[in-house]
């Protein structure tokens, strides 16, 4: 029965997704108080959706069900429904929070909270926080190693990236950066870890095991001062061959070959580039453009921008679900 | 037996990097004069400790991420009498400490430096903002993290002109300081286009800030102080003293707006900046101090986390390293103002946007777009390199 319920469905769905596989991305609006649903298909934003005040790091569940927000100045994590695209509940997050990362299971959420210079531990089912982690000034970036074995936090204004063990709940190894990093990405064959300095103007790569910094990658833009290149979001493809990040009011994503570390090109987008989210067949590169109030969408494999979509005031983060 | 013993081994060395040696101990001193300053408004009277509690946070920030690299910063601080000779107090704070963020008169500041220039002691000026303590009169063992008054007017002269207020009534005060003000006005006019249509003297004649029935009069006096100008765009109004400039907003003969000392003030910081990340910070100096933070705080806490920065970057608490390091090429510092800040090599000023608030919001931050510059935008602010007067000695 389950079996021809299965290919019953995988037909079906293969017809209807072979023109072009559709996608939902979720846009938080920092400004507007809303989360912006746009249909990958039609590239259209099919629902705004109302949540708390001033909407940030936005990340869906592992099961594609829920989407996380969280909206700092609620110092909470709102958990949007995206059956019935609304909010539904709240998770306990500790103050300010901006930015999380959930473990590999999608059980345990990490929250950074600006405000106290801590990440908070959240028991996803039980909507229970289950520690706290003491870290540098500022904290924003969080991701996760590939293994579940590490998380690092980046800290703004100690700017560090913090080991933390994510057993013990211990810091065990910072690695000091450039100023203000804001954002941390592993390579899925956790080879590097890569973290964003927005006023330093650098990424640094990390390699996870000896932690220490192997190399910095600088961006240079003909005509453009230094200052305005401020390296936030960062975006990876699975094979670890192609890096995206985003330079903030330099206006441009710069593509990076993961491998030598060279920036090979810088795609112009719209103002303030703020975060971004691959779609799940890696064809598209949505970005999110703060002060433009728009998210750009790139062709990965041509490198080209080829749509740009409104949204609400000042977009941030994005997230897609996956398939 | 055995088992424990392997144990207790194997922690000792997964313990062993965090609890290595006692912490470097670095010391910040700070310098200040006791006293407060005047002001019109009371709401913007100085709490007592203006400026110190800037040092504070940052001393706290510092030790946060000190913590995670076994560096520990004490802030040591001594407030002057009125008397009290600054050069011999510089010395004695200067023997238990490499490092003193001064906030002190121009001339103080000079006497503190010329004291403690063979001790190899680094000054962080955050209070004096004349233009020739990074001029003709710059030390080489001062960095100024203080805008100079030349910075502020620029900034405020920049918007001006992008607003097309390109025609000034101008007055100036009967002090020192205020003409001072008012020369780097000038200049700003010049620089970016505008034009003084009128200059008019506010003589100070004495007489208390506070009255009873003041505002009867200062209703009376300050229309016809303004009459008869030539057709003008905004008044400005240079009164660092404090003595009329906070009257002007609302009772010029013409209506037209009051930008300078009042209505809208360039200043390196105000309680209501938030972009950037602001807000973190705002809410940090909140929760220590229980009060806004003022321009002078942070100055003060700028000053004390180019230290912090600095002894992390080169892992060193000496005070040759870390001045070495603020000085070099490598430097810079984060300080909610949207980009970097850095040093002007050849005069040591902190190069840093200038915010243009009305009392009780942010209206802009300068530089303005379209203000271009060869190096830095921020250099368009001030003195540049071309024009200055200072050897570094």
């Amino acid at each position: 029965m389950w079996r021809w319920c299965l290919i019953f469905g995988m037909t079906a769905w293969l017809a209807t997704a072979t023109p072009a596989l559709a996608f939902i991305a979720y846009v938080s609006n920092e400004k507007s108080n809303t989360v912006s649903v746009i249909d990958t298909n039609s590239w259209t934003v099919t629902k705004t959706i109302k949540v708390g005040q001033r909407p940030r790091g936005i990340e869906f569940t592992r099961d594609g069900k829920f989407v996380f927000v969280a909206v700092g100045d609620d110092d909470s994590i709102q958990v949007i429904d995206v059956a019935k695209q609304e909010v539904v509940d709240t998770l306990p997050s500790g103050p300010d929070p901006e930015l999380f990362a959930l473990d590999a299971d999608g059980k345990i959420l990490y929250v950074a909270n600006e405000n106290d210079n801590t990440v908070t531990i959240i028991d996803v089912e039980k909507r229970t926080r289950l520690g706290e982690i003491q870290v540098g000034v500022e904290p924003e970036g969080m991701a996760i190693s590939p293994d579940g074995a590490i998380l690092i936090n980046t800290s703004e204004t100690t700017n560090m990236a913090h080991f933390i063990d994510t057993k013990t709940h211990q810091i065990v190894a910072n690695v000091l950066v450039d100023a203000r990093p804001r954002f941390a990405e592993f390579k899925r064959d956790n080879s590097e870890v890569w973290v964003s300095s927005e006023i330093g103007g650098t990424v640094s790569v990390i390699d996870p095991v000896k932690r220490e910094v192997m190399k910095k990658i600088e961006f240079e833009i003909p005509g453009l001062r230094s200052e305005a290149i401020q390296p936030v979001g960062i975006g990876m493809t699975k094979d670890g061959k192609t890096a995206f990040v985003a330079l903030g009011p330099a206006n441009r994503v710069a593509v990076v070959d993961a491998t030598s570390h060279k920036v090979t090109k810088y795609l112009l987008v719209g103002q303030r580039v703020w975060h971004m989210a691959f779609t799940p067949d890696e064809k598209y590169l949505m970005v999110t453009n703060g002060v433009s109030n728009d998210v750009s969408v790139i062709d990965v494999a041509a490198q080209k921008v080829i749509k740009t979509i409104q949204v609400g005031e000042l977009p941030w983060g994005i997230t897609i679900a996956q398939p | 037996m055995i088992r424990w013993l392997v144990a207790a081994i194997g922690l000792s060395i997964a313990a062993t990097p965090v609890l290595a040696a006692d912490p470097i101990e670095i010391g910040v001193g700070y310098l200040g004069r006791a006293g407060v300053k005047p002001k019109l408004s009371l709401v913007e009277l100085p709490a007592e400790n203006d400026g110190l509690a800037g040092a504070r946070l940052a001393i706290e920030d510092n030790n946060t991420t000190g913590k995670f690299l076994n560096q520990h910063f004490k802030l040591e601080e001594v407030r002057l009498k009125d008397n009290e000779d600054v050069a011999k107090a510089a010395a004695t704070l200067a023997e238990r400490t490499g490092f003193i963020i001064a906030d002190l008169p121009a001339d103080d500041l000079l006497k503190a430096a010329d004291a403690l220039r063979d001790r190899g002691t680094l000054l962080l000026n955050a209070g004096a903002i004349d233009d020739r303590l990074r001029e003709q009169d710059c030390r080489a063992n001062v960095i100024h993290v203080a805008p100079t008054r030349s910075m502020l007017a620029d900034a405020l002269a920049q918007y001006l002109v992008w607003k097309q207020w390109k025609r000034w009534l101008f007055v100036v005060g009967s002090h020192d300081r205020d003409k001072l003000y008012a020369d780097a006005l000038r200049r700003a006019a010049t620089r970016f286009g505008a034009r003084i249509v009128q200059e008019r003297i506010f003589e100070d004649t004495g007489g208390a800030r506070r009255t009873d029935s003041g505002v009867t009069l200062i209703q009376r006096q300050m229309p016809v102080f303004t009459q008869q100008a030539p057709a003008y765009d905004v008044l400005v109004a240079a009164d660092e003293s404090e003595v009329f400039a906070s009257y002007l907003p609302y009772r010029t003969w013409d209506p037209r707006p009051v930008a300078g000392s009042a209505g809208l003030v360039p200043s390196s910081w105000h309680a209501a900046q938030d972009q950037w990340g602001a807000i973190q910070i705002q809410n940090r100096f909140a929760k220590l101090n229980s009060r806004h933070m003022t321009a002078l705080d942070m100055q003060a806490w700028t000053a004390a986390r180019m230290i912090g920065e600095a002894a992390s970057r080169t892992k060193s608490g000496d005070t040759k390293a870390v001045s070495d390091f603020l000085k070099g090429p490598d430097f810079s510092i984060a300080a909610f103002k949207g980009r970097r800040l850095t040093l002007r090599n050849w005069n040591l000023q902190l190069r840093q946007p200038i915010l243009l608030v009305d009392g009780r919001m942010v209206v802009s931050v300068s530089p303005q777009e379209g203000f271009l510059h060869q190096v830095s935008e921020l250099d368009t602010l001030g003195a540049d390199r071309p024009e200055t007067k200072c050897k570094l000695r």
